[in-house]
């Protein structure tokens, strides 16, 4: 190998070691796993139970409004269910830990067109343990959890994942 | 016999072979540009060293044995002396000596799924209840005792609980005050590095 191969190996090195540690974007693939099968009441008190989404690509977002990086990506989740919908995808948001008048405040000031729902341990404990927020979940139309990105949401790799699940067949 | 090596070769015109120093392999600078280069090399290093010894001298202001004022919000930053990685503290409790006493200021829900073992919950210090229990919690340590204090519900930058009780036990006196560093979250630098936890309330 010659020596300006090496200095470019190793500059190309360093540099993605660099580019990894400062990324605070985790993704971490689920076990594969179905997804819960849990009840969850939204704002206006209805249950929504996951199991009605059959069929459908579900993103499910653990946030909280008073968590600075879950705040900023609620627009682009907007704007994922306003592009996806028709194509069968479904987006919900599991508040933990925010009273619902300051809920309902977010979400009219937002403009939210998905359903938002007050989260519980019990939720919690059933998608694996939310340890920290915010956390998001790609369900494919099997019903399987098919990633799970802990921390800031790189949208260009969720929505890619996305097309691609939507192109999925369902097996309900 | 020394030669330099010059970013531009000299032409043949400006070899000077009455000039012993600039004939055959001695060459010197002819260009301005060249002269300039020099003093840059000259003074590069200085300024180097002036400027890594200002680095140093302002770190050293920012910890927190050189507290002489009220922390503020840009207190905190990763280099704090201030702060505990997961790995010491977690080395720290599985140690025969006295272990800290642990204060979690983050949300219920985070807490009643993992927690330090023996941590305390006192909740979000994001509003003034939580600062007020706190306050409470903390009243009856010794100022001089070993408190280490962590949220982990968000990513580090973002945290709106640890910074107010940082702030809020600095101004209580305590002295041998720790804040363990969670980049990432509770769940990303602690519970899946394998470190002890604790469930429940």
């Amino acid at each position: 190998m010659t020596k300006k191969a090496a200095i470019f190996i190793t500059a190309v090195g360093l540099a993605a070691a660099l580019y990894f540690s400062l990324h605070r974007h985790m993704r971490t693939r689920a076990a594969d796993s179905p997804a819960p099968a849990v009840a969850l009441v939204d704002l206006d008190g209805s249950t929504i139970d996951l199991s009605t989404y059959k069929g459908r690509v579900l993103l499910i977002n653990f946030w909280a409004a008073w968590c600075v990086p879950c705040r900023q990506e609620v627009p682009r989740f907007i704007a994922l269910e306003e592009k996806y919908r028709p194509q069968g995808f479904q987006a919900v948001g599991i508040s933990l830990d925010d009273p619902e008048a300051a809920l309902r405040d977010f979400c009219r000031q937002y403009k939210v067109n998905y359903p938002i729902v007050m989260g519980n341990q019990k939720i919690a404990e059933a998608f694996g343990g939310v340890l920290g927020l915010p956390t998001t979940f790609l369900i494919g139309r099997d019903g399987r959890i098919h990633a799970k990105y802990v921390g800031s949401t790189d949208f260009t790799k969720v929505e890619q994942e996305i097309t691609v699940l939507l192109k999925g067949r369902s097996n309900f | 016999m020394w030669e330099l090596r010059l970013r531009r070769p000299l032409s043949r015109p400006e070899r000077n072979p009455a000039n012993p120093r600039k004939a055959g392999r001695h060459v010197a600078y002819t260009s301005g540009t060249m002269r300039h280069n020099a003093r840059l090399f000259q003074i590069l290093p200085a300024a180097l060293l002036i400027a890594a010894v200002v680095a140093v001298a302002q770190s050293g202001l920012r910890t927190g044995e050189n507290f002489k004022e009220q922390p503020t919000a840009t207190e905190l930053q990763p280099d704090n002396r201030e702060l505990i990685r997961p790995d010491d503290l977690a080395k720290s409790l599985q140690s025969s000596t006295a272990k800290p006493a642990i204060f979690n200021v983050g949300p219920r829900l985070i807490y009643v799924q993992a927690h330090i073992p023996g941590a305390e919950f006192i909740g979000p210090t994001s509003s003034p209840q939580g600062l007020e229990t706190l306050r409470t919690h903390a009243a009856s340590l010794p100022r001089n005792s070993l408190l280490v204090i962590y949220c982990g519900c968000c990513p580090w930058e973002h945290c709106p609980n640890i910074r107010p009780a940082y702030k809020e036990l600095k101004q209580m006196g305590f002295t041998r005050l720790k804040v363990l560093y969670l980049p990432n979250s509770f769940g990303t630098d602690w519970v899946e590095k394998g470190y002890p936890v604790q469930k429940g309330e």
